[in-house]
């Protein structure tokens, strides 16, 4: 097990690594922040998921994923209307937005996929 | 705005820095990994999609802006979390392409051979993202002239 997640953080720190860095590259920050909602994190984990389990799994992650990405969407739109309002630290703002992330996702998983 | 890349970002990285999204995209990833281990894909599969460097990237965001506009001599918090709003705007555009990333690999995982399925999905992620991203441009442009 510990090797398995041993390669699971290597993997996934250089690829979310990469996406951060091909973020700073570009400008305007709008299209910088596309790369923030990289699917980095799944690139990983989803090709050790298909190496190791068969394809039903991995279907499974991905439909989990989407739930996911759904719940990140509301956490980006707070998010950014937070930091627009400029009152609020980006930490405070960003604790905000993970505990939003948190209630949309499992609040989906508790409605729809449980 | 014109999308262009700078290569100076790059003088601008530290090492604490690269660390840090090292640190955290490591760290979420074997943690995705272990609660798929423990409570299953449905639950593991969730946090494939977890804004695990926002606090990092909102926060190096709002620095680097500040700093620009110290060097010249101004105090720049304000422009810093306007950067910061404008890198979480362009987020909730990735997410959208996240979306559909799941959305494929939830449909043809079980049919496909695994680098055609994920390198359709992250096509389809940038495209999906980059056509959200031009047209909020265009929809900007047009509300703003139809304004004035």
């Amino acid at each position: 097990m510990w090797a398995d997640l041993s390669l699971r953080f290597v993997l996934g720190g250089v690829i979310v690594s990469l996406f951060a860095h091909l973020g700073d590259m570009f400008q305007p920050k709008s299209f910088a922040g596309l790369f923030s909602a990289a699917p980095s994190v799944a690139l990983a984990t989803l090709g050790l998921a298909f190496l190791t389990h068969d394809g039903n799994y991995t279907s499974l992650e991905g439909r989990s994923m989407l739930v996911g990405a759904i719940a990140l969407c509301f956490c980006s739109q707070l998010v950014s209307r937070l930091m627009m309002c400029g009152r609020w630290h980006s930490l405070a703002v960003a604790s905000w937005g993970i505990l939003l992330w948190f209630g949309t996702a499992f609040g989906i998983w508790f409605f729809a996929l449980q | 705005m014109k999308i262009h890349v700078s290569l100076t970002a790059f003088r601008q990285i530290r090492w604490n820095e690269l660390g840090l999204r090292f640190l955290l995209g490591g760290v979420i990833t074997a943690s995705a990994g272990f609660i798929a281990m423990k409570f299953g894909p449905v639950i593991g599969g969730l946090f494939l999609a977890f804004p695990a460097i926002l606090p990092a990237s909102l926060t190096l965001v709002e620095k680097h802006e500040v700093q620009k506009k110290a060097e010249k001599g101004m105090r720049g918090a304000r422009r810093g979390r306007q950067a910061a709003a404008a890198d979480a705007a362009g987020a909730i555009l990735g997410s959208c392409g996240m979306i559909m990333f799941g959305f494929i690999v939830w449909q043809f995982a079980p049919s496909y051979h695994l680098w055609i399925v994920l390198g359709s999905a992250t096509l389809v992620w940038s495209t999906v993202a980059l056509c959200l991203w031009m047209l909020r441009k265009h929809v900007n442009s047009f509300l703003q002239r139809f304004v004035n």
